[in-house]
C-alpha cells in the first residue's frame, strides 16, 4: 500500500523541503514508522519515546483525526492521505501562584543572569521561587550553597548538626576561621546572608534520619546530596524517590569525584547505580583517606549548576548520566546510566515502600571492632619517664609520620606489618601507635595472632599523646 | 527573521485588547523568501473557554484556514497570541507545545492596553524559545 504524508511547513526541513512523502504500510502505525525511518529528524517532533504521537501533533487520515479511528492500528488503503496537523496551544499560564517579582536592587544584582536568554527575567523569578535543600554544609555543600545563594535561589534549606573544625577549612569554604567551634548551620547561614541578603535560609540542626527525612524533604523542590556517608546517601535517595523529588548527587574521594542527577520519574536513581552499599570500612571517609580541597569545589559547583538547570528547565540535565572527574589527570568521563527494572525502590516490582534502617542496611555495627589491651598517653609517659623502653611501633603511613611522630618510635605501616614481623623481637614489650588509636588496635591483633605476647595499643594515638602530654606537638 | 507590516501589528494588538482579560489567538500567514514575509493575520477562535490564560486552535479550524490560504498561495508562518497582564515572553506551557520554525508572536496586554509584540522561535535542538527579530514595515509592500 502506498500512502501520502502531507508535511506542514515547519517540518519540511526534515524532508528535504518536500511537502509530501509517499510511504508504504498497511496501518497508520506502519506508515508512520516508515516515515520516521526514512526521515529520522521528524521522529522527535512527532513521537514520544514510547512511539505515541506527541499531544500537540494531530494526524488526519483523509478527513478524520486518527485519534477518533483505531489510532495506530487504523488500516490504510492505497492512495490515502495522512496529514500532519499542528495542534497550536499556549498561553501565559498565569493562573497558578503569582510569580515572584524582582525588586530594582535584585534586577541589578542579577543583571548578568538577566542578559542570558536562557535565564532572563522569567528564569530569575523561577530561581527566586525555588526551594532547594542541601543535606550537609561540608565539602560539597559549601560551594553548592554559595553558588545557589549567589544565583538568587529564594529559599535554601540546610541540614547540618556538626560544628566547624579547623580541619574543615581546607575545603569547606562557606565557613571561616572566625567561626571555628560554632555550629556549621549558623556559620553557613551568616555567610550566605552576607553574600545575598535576598536569600532565605532555613536551617535544620539535626542528623537526617528515617524519622524526619520525609517531613524535611517534602517542603523543597530540589534536594542536593552533600553527604559523606552511605547510610545518609541511601536515605536521601529513597526519600527523594518516595516523594518524587530530583536528587542532585555528588561524591568525592581523594582526587576523584562523581556527579549525577537522580530523578526516578525520568531516569535511574542511586540504587539503580549501586544496589548495595560497599562493605563497611572498604571505602575510607575523607577523614581517613584525605581529599584534595579543590575537588569538592568542582563537584559541589557541578551540583549547583545542575540544580539551577533543573529550576530553569534549561539545557541537558545530568539525569541518566554519571560524570566521573579525575583531578590529577584533569579528565572528565561520562557513563550512561540505565534505570534498573528490578530496582527495589523505583523499579516495576519495588519492595521498598517506606524508609528503612539505613545504618543496619549499610552493615554498620555488624563488624567486630578490633580490641585488645590499651595504654593511655598518660600511663605510657609515666612508664617512659620511669626508664622503661617498650618498642614504640608506629603503624601509620610515611607521610603521616612526617607530620609528627613520637621520639624513639619506629615506623612499619600497617599494610607492611604482616611481612615485616621478623624485624620485631617477639618477647619485647610493644606499644602500637597510630593517628587516633584504631589502626593500632588492628596492628595489635596482627601481632597477637603471630604470637607476640606483650602488646598494647596507645589509646587515642599520637593525637591523644599531643592532647595529654605535649601541647607543643603538631596535630592533624 | 519575520517582517510584519505595521497594520498587521496593530491588528494583533487590537485583538489582544479586545479579548482582554482572556487571551486572543490567530494565524500569521504570508510568503517565505529568504525571510518570512507576513501578509495577513487571521483571527482564530480560542477553544479554551475554560481558562482565560490558555489558548488552543482547533485542528479542524486550522485545516480549513490552511486550505483557503494555500489557494491564495500563502503559507502559515506562525501564530500570535496575547498574554493578559503577563510579559510578552513565552511561558513554559508555550514552549512545551511549540512547533519548530513557526514564529510565535506574543503581545502583552496590561490592564487592557497592548504593548509592543515580540516574536519567538523554538531553538533547533531544545524545547526552549529564542527571540526572533521582528521587523515592522511601515508600508505594506507589494
Amino acid at each position: 500500500m502506498s500512502v501520502t504524508f502531507f508535511i506542514p511547513t515547519p517540518l519540511r526541513s526534515f524532508t528535504s523541503g518536500q511537502a509530501s512523502v509517499d510511504v508504504a504500510g498497511t496501518t497508520v502505525r506502519e506508515a508512520l514508522d516508515a516515515l520516521v525511518t526514512t526521515h529520522d529528524g521528524l521522529r522527535r517532533h512527532l513521537l514520544l519515546e514510547d512511539g505515541r504521537l506527541r499531544n500537540f501533533v494531530n494526524l488526519y487520515l483523509n478527513d478524520t483525526d486518527v485519534r477518533y479511528l483505531a489510532q495506530g492500528e487504523t488500516r490504510v488503503s492505497d492512495g490515502d492521505a495522512l496529514t500532519i496537523v499542528p495542534s497550536i496551544a499556549g498561553g501565559s499560564g498565569a493562573v497558578a501562584a503569582e510569580p515572584a517579582t524582582l525588586s530594582h536592587p535584585e534586577v541589578l544584582r542579577y543583571s548578568r543572569h538577566l542578559l542570558l536568554p536562557e535565564v532572563g527575567v522569567e528564569g530569575q523569578r523561577k530561581l527566586k521561587q525555588a526551594r532547594v535543600l542541601l543535606v550537609g554544609a561540608g565539602g560539597l555543600g559549601s560551594p553548592a550553597s554559595l553558588y545557589l545563594a549567589a544565583a538568587g535561589v529564594g529559599t535554601i534549606g540546610l541540614v547540618e548538626f556538626d560544628l566547624v573544625d579547623s580541619t574543615n577549612l581546607q575545603r569547606q569554604i562557606v565557613h571561616g576561621t572566625s567561626t571555628v567551634g560554632q555550629p556549621k548551620l549558623a556559620s553557613a547561614e551568616a555567610r550566605l546572608k552576607d553574600l545575598n541578603p535576598f536569600v532565605k535560609v532555613e536551617g535544620f540542626e539535626t542528623r537526617l534520619t528515617s524519622e524526619n527525612a520525609l517531613e524535611i524533604l517534602r517542603e523543597f523542590d530540589v534536594i542536593v546530596d552533600g553527604t559523606d556517608n552511605f547510610p545518609t546517601r541511601y536515605l536521601v535517595n529513597d526519600a527523594c524517590v518516595l516523594l518524587g523529588k530530583p536528587n542532585v548527587y555528588g561524591s568525592i574521594f581523594r582526587f576523584e569525584g562523581q556527579a549525577s542527577v537522580f530523578s526516578a520519574a525520568e531516569g535511574p536513581c542511586y540504587r539503580c547505580l549501586y544496589s548495595e552499599p560497599p562493605p563497611p570500612g572498604l571505602v575510607p571517609s575523607c577523614a581517613e583517606g584525605g581529599v584534595l580541597g579543590v575537588l569538592p569545589g568542582i563537584i559541589g559547583s557541578i551540583q549547583a549548576l545542575e540544580t539551577i538547570k533543573l529550576i530553569l528547565g534549561a539545557g541537558d540535565s545530568l539525569i541518566g548520566r554519571l560524570v566521573l572527574f579525575d583531578a590529577l589527570r584533569l579528565r572528565f568521563r561520562e557513563l550512561k546510566l540505565r534505570k534498573d527494572p528490578e530496582c527495589p525502590i523505583c523499579g516495576e516490582h519495588r519492595s521498598i515502600h517506606e524508609l528503612i534502617d539505613y545504618v543496619a542496611f549499610c552493615g554498620i555495627g555488624d563488624e567486630t571492632a578490633p580490641s585488645g589491651p590499651e595504654v593511655t598517653a598518660g600511663e605510657l609517659k609515666r612508664e617512659l619517664d620511669q626508664g622503661k623502653q617498650p618498642i614504640l611501633l608506629d603503624v601509620r603511613e610515611p607521610h603521616e609520620w612526617e607530620i609528627v611522630h613520637l621520639e624513639g618510635a619506629r615506623l612499619i605501616p600497617l599494610g607492611q606489618l604482616p611481612n615485616r614481623l621478623a624485624e620485631l623481637d617477639g618477647h619485647a614489650d610493644i606499644v602500637t601507635i597510630c593517628h587516633r588509636g584504631s589502626r593500632s588496635l588492628r596492628a595489635l591483633e596482627i601481632l597477637r595472632a603471630a604470637g607476640f605476647g606483650h602488646v598494647r595499643s596507645l589509646k587515642g594515638g599520637v593525637d591523644g599523646w599531643a592532647a595529654d602530654n605535649d601541647p607543643e606537638m603538631a596535630r592533624y | 527573521m519575520i517582517r510584519v507590516p505595521e497594520a498587521l501589528i496593530d491588528a494583533i494588538r487590537r485583538a489582544g485588547e479586545a479579548a482582554y482579560p482572556a487571551e486572543s489567538c490567530g494565524l500569521v500567514a504570508g510568503r517565505v523568501a529568504s525571510d518570512k514575509e507576513a501578509v495577513r493575520v487571521v483571527p482564530m477562535a480560542n477553544r479554551r473557554a475554560d481558562d482565560p490564560h490558555r489558548y488552543l486552535i482547533d485542528p479542524e479550524d486550522w485545516r480549513r484556514v490552511e486550505r483557503e490560504l494555500k489557494a491564495e498561495g500563502l503559507e502559515i508562518l506562525g501564530y500570535y497570541h496575547s498574554h493578559p497582564d503577563h510579559p510578552a515572553v513565552p511561558s513554559e506551557f508555550d514552549a512545551a507545545h511549540a512547533w519548530p520554525w513557526y514564529s510565535y508572536i506574543i503581545v502583552d496586554v496590561r490592564a487592557g492596553r497592548a504593548g509592543a509584540p515580540a516574536s519567538w522561535v523554538l531553538g533547533d535542538e531544545s524545547r526552549s524559545f529564542a527571540r526572533e527579530s521582528l521587523v515592522v514595515l511601515n508600508e505594506v509592500e507589494a
